[in-house]
């Protein structure tokens, strides 16, 4: 099972290839995703299907929320809280 | 407690009885043949009616980042961004594209552009090379002011713009070089232009280009020209209801026609005060927003509303939201619930309102003081004489309960002026004296209008039309890709989403991996709202015999509806 500090890398890599269009921003995994308009609420969707391919989860709906994947680190949270569960 | 000053607009009967669009003309100090120019008016007139130094723009950006603008602030920054422009050659009716996040420099930009004399082409800064490459080429685009943020989309497309002569980024801070014909401009380093003559425009003169999406072909530039002003200024008087002491919030952003009508033109040619939140959406950060700077008048979408719906009363009840006195809502029905339940947690109801790119300014709405049919979009302003058009005849059609198509008589001032380069598809939008919408909607016995749905394949997404011509288009781009069908899908927030059925070349497996390639492929080539939200891998889709997809099928499956008429298909 990953650990925090995998998901949190694995998933600042992919949030930096895929949705930052500036070359100079800055991204650490407190920086604010949804709420600092680097991912939108439709890119959203392709986020949430990337954690669920990569990890093999099913994030439900009302997981999926901005406030829970505003960070790299809330969204590490709640990929282990699944996978937990999952195991 | 809060306190209900008396609308603007009084009673809609009273109105509904002399109205007439001089009105608006003698408020604005404007007669036939006489000059106008809609950044004047939203400027220089203000400042000269005893407002220069009232505040006319409050922006907060991302980490607490804010600035504010008294009017006469504005009228000195599009001065100095029209004199900019001038200066390096661009002239009148040349299209200026302006790409950027929602910062002060679109709003003065696209003010500047107006000045002098350009014409104001705002794109929504989210929009792919793909998207971006199509509208500056239709439009022949002389220049864009953008970001270093975004200029590299402009850099990835510029070989093929001949016409693209100058590329301004506004945000240079000298760390990367610039590239070969592009031009760094500072607001805060220019020297201010104190004096700048407007151009002269005239009530015909071309002013903003926004583009819509349809059914099929690429998106149309839809042609809107200066006396478009005349409309917005007097439906943001009486449909928003701006008063000289609100402070407003519209939240559309300015590459969408809400954003430049009544987001930049309506407020600030009434001199009114407004906000603006260049942020990621979050109920509590727009909750703070409003109690921060105690927003009165606020104008927002149904997705959004859904969205703050899904959040919560509990963040609601967080905030001193008092200072509310108005609310407005447009994009896509606002549906029953959203409009019970503002009025339950905000003690107000939004007031939902119909129009479109082409329109230029609201036709159907909710007025002050009119009573709210909580899902009706209630009835036309003053001087928009509307109607339902039998599908078939297209004669009006009074019957309460059936389904008609939304027709204006042409002549309010906003209404669209051609679209660019496209006379064709503009003729088809007229048909017995009537503009078509392509919308379908029921009246009731009181003359209510209630939203059914588009008469075409486009597709509504949180407000936005998507054409699914253009995503099966850049579908067929993406190597895996041998076919596609798009549709809308109904969704619970947006009210609809981007669905493609897709077939795929041999050799290629349907994954979910390969799903998931597919949607970031054409968030990037077009726009994260054009993304299909959920693609299904098929090995058929459903054509005509002469082998055109029939995307009413897959539609229908969708929606749960009754296929209809199959006898052309192919391979039923």
């Amino acid at each position: 099972m990953a650990t925090a500090k995998e998901i949190c890398d694995t998933v600042l890599k992919y949030v930096k290839d895929e949705y930052v269009e500036d070359e100079d921003q800055e991204l650490t995994c407190r920086t604010p995703l949804i709420s600092g308009g680097i991912v939108d609420s439709f890119s959203m969707v392709s986020l949430k299907r990337f954690l669920e391919n990569k990890y093999k989860i099913q994030i439900p709906d009302a997981q999926a929320t901005p406030e829970a994947f505003d960070t790299v680190d809330k969204i590490a949270v709640l990929v282990q809280s699944l996978t937990d569960r999952k195991n | 407690m809060r306190t209900m000053t008396p609308s603007n607009i009084g009673s809609y009967e009273e109105r509904l009885k002399d109205f007439s669009w001089s009105l608006s003309e003698k408020e604005l100090g404007y007669k036939a043949g006489d000059d106008i120019n809609i950044a004047w008016h939203c400027t220089d007139r203000v400042c000269k009616l005893g407002k220069a130094g009232k505040t006319a723009l409050i922006w907060e950006g991302l980490g607490g980042a804010s600035k504010s603008y008294t009017f006469n602030d504005i009228r000195l920054a599009s001065n100095t961004i029209a004199s900019f422009l001038q200066g390096l050659g661009i002239r009148r009716e040349e299209r200026v594209c302006l790409f950027m996040d929602r910062i002060p420099e679109l709003y003065l930009g696209f003010l500047g552009v107006l000045k002098m004399g350009g014409v104001a082409q705002p794109l929504f800064s989210a929009f792919g090379d793909e998207s971006l490459l199509v509208r500056l080429e239709n439009a022949q685009t002389t220049a864009v002011l953008t970001t270093r943020k975004h200029a590299g989309k402009v850099r990835k497309i510029r070989e093929k713009l001949p016409h693209l002569k100058h590329v301004i980024v506004v945000d240079d801070d000298g760390k990367k070089p610039l590239q070969t014909g592009e031009v760094a401009f500072s607001l805060e380093k220019a020297e201010p232009v104190e004096d700048f003559k407007a151009a002269a425009t005239k009530a015909e003169s071309p002013s903003v280009l926004h583009y819509t999406s349809g059914t099929t072909g690429q998106p149309k530039g839809v042609r809107h020209v200066h006396y478009s002003l005349i409309s917005q200024y007097l439906t943001a008087k009486w449909v928003l209801d701006l008063q000289d002491n609100d402070i407003y919030w519209c939240t559309a952003d300015p590459g969408w026609v809400t954003g430049t009508s009544y987001g930049i033109i309506g407020p600030w040619s009434l001199g009114v005060t407004q906000c603006v939140l260049d942020a990621g959406f979050s109920a509590e950060a727009w909750y703070q927003f409003i109690q921060k700077h105690k927003v009165t008048v606020w104008y927002s979408a149904p997705t959004a509303i859904r969205s703050l719906m899904k959040a919560g009363e509990e963040a609601v009840k967080k905030h001193d939201l008092e200072s509310l006195r108005h609310l407005a809502s447009v994009g896509e029905p606002l549906n029953a619930e959203a409009v019970v339940w503002s009025q339950r947690v905000f003690g107000l109801p939004f007031h939902d309102n119909y129009w479109q790119t082409e329109t230029g300014s609201i036709m159907i709405t909710n007025l002050p003081g009119m009573k709210i049919k909580p899902g009706s979009m209630a009835k036309p302003f003053p001087g928009i004489t509307a109607a339902l058009l039998d599908m078939t005849t297209f004669s009006p059609m009074t019957d309460p309960g059936k389904v008609g198509l939304i027709a204006v008589k042409p002549g309010w001032p906003a209404m669209l002026r051609g679209y660019w380069n496209n006379e064709e598809a503009f003729k088809k939008k007229f048909r017995d004296g009537w503009y078509l919408t392509g919308d379908r909607a029921t009246l009731d016995k009181d003359g209510y209008f209630w939203f059914v749905g588009r008469d075409d394949d486009v597709i509504n997404t949180a407000g936005h039309l998507v054409s699914p011509f253009e995503v099966e288009s850049a579908l067929l781009e993406h190597p895996a890709v041998a076919e596609s069908g798009v549709v809308s899908k109904p969704d619970e927030i947006n009210m609809e989403v981007v669905k493609a059925f897709v077939t795929l070349k041999p050799g290629n497996e349907p994954s979910e991996d390969l799903k998931l390639e597919i949607m970031n492929f054409i968030r990037k080539k077009l726009s994260p709202l054009a993304m299909p939200q959920e693609i299904e891998f098929t090995p058929l889709l459903p054509k005509t015999r002469s082998g055109k997809i029939m995307r009413r099928v897959l539609k229908a499956k969708e929606w749960g509806q009754e296929i209809g008429d199959t006898s052309t298909l192919e391979n039923d």
